[in-house]
């Protein structure tokens, strides 16, 4: 095939978007429908894949649709940092297909139609996310990812899921129609612009009384990123089945919210004029506070999906602290965390996902022993837990790496100390349970004796494929480097320069 | 022929009333009305075509000059308003064919399109002239015409509706035509142009600031500002289906359009805010009716309430567009008119539909419907969508005008504050899709089938237009910008 990078772009958005569809056509065939969505996956796979190496070789690619309100187009823009997102996403949509299959089949859900129709959506809307080249057109995907996730999070239909649905929905909305559209709105009134530049679209005539009000509520708004207070969405999301939670709230929803910070961050702020606004330390100790506290409160859940939800929170807190280090070791750090931590929190909400059909335990405290029970899914929590604190042999030790070495650039201290201690939480609230789960007998106190029984064979496949993703990019971290290298240079804020 | 469209804009659906009268066969009568709106909604589309191309068309009736005879003036503002009320209600009758037909008895269905007819009449004359006097005669046959509609609802509160609305639109009709006749007292005059040159002269004069007070009073109890809103939610809870919402999209619209009109055109933007402190009053009205009428549409058990008092809120931002006393401002309010004429026609067929289908619009008559009446369904969340102002949607386009001429005004707050409001909006629009979806049924819905296609098409047709002016938005923010340009540049 040969398109153009142009219409390659287009076409990231509008697979997704189209296979809905044939989805709902196909709804009486569950495995034609599947099929569907697979192909859907494979395509944009093959999509992005071609348009790093387009971009890679040097070649830039922009699409501006005719201007919608006059001023404001729909554009987009490949751009290093939208290209590690896109393609996290495009290859863990694969991925979490595989495994819904398994875990939507095993666990007997309802509605599966629905699911995937919205699944699709909210992918094509991060695409739109990913590749977008203004705030407007940037703010649009997002709002439509929220719309598209909601019927996702209620899926299960009960009164639990529709009051999670409406927390979900009423904060994520809250923040983003009273915060993120005023600031966006506010910086095309001030700036006269809203398109991404390196360097920021801010000039020294903005008093920074006006460009610190707008950072707080860029902040605030992108209510995605959880920062606290506004992070009570997350674990009301939950209630989803766990596909949902494992793709959306561990990798597209969550990283489109700090996606979106450090675009803002470094495209719209720019580094430099972050550095000298006097919100942005305010913000950076209440996104380490939001690091610490989401920890401590993780380690206070008994429910497994509620305390990988808080470690999520807190692992986002770093990714914004990244940003607003303002330094180009720090930005380096949370554009790596992005794909880092994905890997990581995939792999044990796929485990979690994976406990909860074959022995349906929810409960932390019940899984004790249950390591002999299902090997394969522990071993791969274990490893995902490495990750997520960031040890070897594992994806997450660069990324925490740079962040570390952000915080001795700016010399804040306090940053650091909060990043160490913070690693310390992730181990106590993560390591005993794949530790429990093999050392310590199970509740009966029968030690011998139990047969394997493992999540459907499609499940194990994609938490296999995770967790070898997890040490994959420890050892063969280059690509993704390059690509969070370039992001620097396209940014104006070469590291190491 | 093409010289005589602003009359034949008028006197198509007004020769169309009567003669509804003489046909007298209930089914040909729909289709009649059906054809005169259509042929009143190509004449208006000539007119603007005319408009955009060679500029304002002044037409004397029966050649006789103004002041003396009566002038129709037909620009940029106005030819926009006729298309859309012609429009809208040529597709609001595709869907009363089977609509009317179930709802209202067989010995009704002429007078509800005779009355229609005339109301349309109305309106499409209140847009048209440029006589202040018509204005007034005008408003009256739409105003009576409404009543009649209202009152033609099954439901014996229809008839306390529509008696209400009764009272406090002649109270609205007396006090302009008060403000109307001081003003033909100052001057002599009553054609718009005329006394438009002839007002600065007695601009000082205490009889001219009570005209312009009874006018304000008046125009303003007709578009349901807060706190003159009372007559609305019940008129448009007991009026039948179609006629909610034809009314709900263009006749508070078209009050809009006088109250613009008088201010900008008739008594001049300087006179407007230097004699009376109108800009604040405005403001301050405008914001406390969008946070009370969305907070009130909060608890309705009704649908068709929700969206009434949803409604007035909307009315409140177009207020608020005109308080901000700018250019923007008054482009805001004006692509908001459009925008929100679109949202609650389509919103009210829908919910007609749903009253077609299970003879209610109670709330908790709608759980379970998501399954049984899909596509309907999927329309009221488009519409509602729009409500709250997602982008891709009109909703979101209007909103972002507000917005950005508020933030141009240097009004951070006022800008914080609608914002918040479009939450309300959230919490009052997803009310009705937990029940639609979340909420097992209440009524036995076996046999409920989707609504007929006569009346999906409508309804779809308006949800696609929400979603196509939200994303090309040539002709209604490309319109709007040259109608306020217009009104604050030369008087016409």
């Amino acid at each position: 095939m040969n398109l153009s990078p142009e219409l390659m772009v287009l076409m990231t958005i509008l697979v997704p978007a189209f296979a809905v569809i044939p989805i709902i056509a196909a709804n009486r065939y569950p495995n034609l429908r599947e099929g569907i969505t697979i192909t859907a996956s494979l395509m944009l796979i093959y999509l992005v894949s071609s348009l790093y190496t387009f971009t890679r070789d040097g070649g830039s690619v922009t699409l501006v649709s005719p201007d919608l309100i006059p001023g404001l187009s729909l554009s987009f823009e490949i751009e290093p940092l939208g290209m590690i997102f896109s393609l996290v996403a495009s290859y863990l949509w694969l991925v979490t297909t595989v495994y819904a299959v398994g875990y939507m089949r095993g666990h007997h859900e309802q509605n599966q139609t629905r699911f995937y129709s919205c699944f699709a959506i909210a992918i094509a809307s991060v695409m739109g996310i990913a590749y977008a080249d203004n705030l407007f057109t940037l703010f649009i995907f997002y709002e439509i990812l929220t719309f598209s996730t909601y019927p996702l999070v209620t899926h299960a239909g009960t009164v639990k899921a529709k009051q999670g649905g409406r927390v979900y929905l009423g904060i994520l909305l809250t923040t983003s129609i009273l915060f993120l559209l005023l600031a966006i709105i506010g910086t095309w009134v001030t700036a006269g612009r809203m398109d991404f530049v390196a360097g920021g679209v801010f000039n020294e005539n903005n008093s920074p009384l006006v460009t610190g009000t707008l950072l707080v509520l860029f902040i605030f708004g992108i209510g995605k990123a959880a920062i606290m207070p506004f992070h009570r969405w997350l674990p009301a999301a939950m209630v989803a089945p766990t596909p949902v939670s494992a793709l959306l709230h561990a990798v597209a929803v969550v990283k489109a919210g700090v996606f979106t910070v450090l675009k803002v961050c470094v495209y719209i702020f720019g580094l430099d004029l972050l550095k000298t606004l006097p919100t942005t330390d305010i913000l950076l100790y209440l996104a380490a506070a939001t690091v610490i506290i989401a920890s401590i409160i993780a380690m206070r859940q008994d429910n497994l999906k509620a305390r990988l939800a808080y470690s999520t929170v807190s692992q986002l807190g770093y990714i914004t602290i990244g940003a607003l280090l303002a330094t180009s070791a720090g930005a380096l750090g949370g554009a790596m965390h992005i794909a880092m931590h994905a890997f990581g929190k995939i792999t044990l909400f796929f485990c979690a996902g994976a406990i909860m059909v074959a022995s349906h335990k929810t409960e932390i405290s019940q899984m004790r022993g249950l390591g002999r029970q299902m090997p394969i899914t522990m071993v791969a929590f274990f490893i995902g837990s490495l990750s997520i604190i960031g040890l070897p042999p594992t994806g997450g030790t660069w990324s925490k790496w740079y962040l570390m070495i952000g915080a001795i650039d700016s010399e804040k201290w306090l940053i650091m100390i909060v990043l160490m201690v913070s690693s310390l939480l992730n181990i106590a609230y993560l390591l005993p349970i794949p530790i429990r789960a093999f050392l310590v007998d199970n509740e009966d106190g029968q030690k011998s004796e139990v047969k394997i029984k493992e999540a459907p064979l499609l499940s194990l496949l994609a938490i296999s494929v995770t967790a070898l993703g997890c040490i994959v990019l420890f050892f063969y971290t280059q690509p993704l480097f390059e690509l969070a290298l370039s992001f620097l240079e396209a940014a104006g804020v070469p590291y190491g320069g | 022929m093409i010289a005589h469209y602003p009359i034949l804009q008028v006197i198509i659906p007004l020769l169309g009333a009567p003669l509804c009268l003489f046909i007298r066969i209930p089914r040909l009568v729909g289709l009649f009305a059906l054809l005169v709106s259509a042929a009143a909604f190509l004449v208006s589309c000539g007119l603007l075509q005319q408009v955009l191309s060679h500029g304002t068309i002044v037409y004397e009736i029966g050649g006789w000059a103004a002041p003396w005879g009566i002038e129709y003036r037909i620009d940029q503002l106005n030819s926009y308003l006729l298309l859309l009320v012609s429009g809208i209600s040529t597709v609001v009758l595709v869907a009363a064919q089977t609509s009317v037909k179930k709802e209202l008895p067989e010995n009704r269905h002429i007078y509800f399109y005779t009355s229609y007819l005339l109301c349309l009449t109305g309106l499409l004359g209140i847009l048209a002239t440029g006589d202040a006097f018509n204005v007034f005669v005008f408003l009256e046959i739409s105003a009576l015409s409404s009543y009649t509609m209202i009152a033609l609802g099954t439901d014996r509160r229809a008839l306390t509706a529509s008696y209400q609305y009764l009272v406090m639109g002649t109270i609205g009709a007396t006090f302009i035509i008060i403000g109307v006749g001081l003003m033909y007292m100052m001057t002599g005059t009553l054609n718009m142009h005329d006394l438009a040159q002839r007002l600065p002269e007695v601009y000082k004069s205490k009889t001219i600031l009570s005209a312009f007070g009874f006018f304000i009073v008046g125009v303003c109890l007709k578009l349901a500002l807060f706190p003159l809103h009372l007559w609305l939610p019940n008129a448009y809870a007991f009026a039948p289906s179609i006629a909610t919402a034809f009314l709900a999209a263009t006749s508070t619209k078209v009050a809009v359009y006088i109250l613009i009109r008088y201010m900008f055109s008739i008594f001049g933007i300087e006179f407007v805010t230097t004699s009376l402190p109108l800009n604040d009053i405005f403001l301050v009205l405008g914001l406390i009716g969008i946070f009370a009428a969305s907070v009130s549409a909060i608890y309705q058990r009704n649908v068709k309430r929700i969206f009434a008092y949803s409604s007035i809120a909307q009315i409140g931002y177009m207020i608020l567009g005109l308080a901000i006393g700018t250019q923007l401002g008054l482009t805001a309010t004006l692509l908001h008119l459009f925008n929100h004429a679109l949202m609650k026609s389509a919103l009210f067929l829908a919910i007609g539909a749903v009253t077609y289908r299970i003879g209610s619009s109670q709330i908790y008559h709608l759980a379970g419907l998501g399954r049984k009446m899909p596509f309907t369904m999927a329309a009221i969340v488009a519409g509602g969508l729009s409500l709250i102002g997602v982008p891709l949607t009109v909703g979101f386009v209007s909103k972002w005008y507000l917005v950005v001429a508020l933030l141009d005004n240097g009004w951070w707050p006022v800008a914080v504050l609608v914002l918040f409001s479009s939450l309300i909006a959230v919490i009052y629009v997803w009310r009705v899709i937990e029940w639609i979806y979340f909420t097992p049924p209440r009524i036995i819905l076996d046999d409920i089938k989707e609504a007929p296609l006569s009346q999906l098409i409508p309804i779809w047709f308006l949800v696609l237009a929400n979603l196509y002016f939200g994303v090309d938005t040539r002709l209604t923010v490309g319109v709007s910008k040259m109608a306020a340009q217009s009104l604050f540049g030369v008087t016409p």
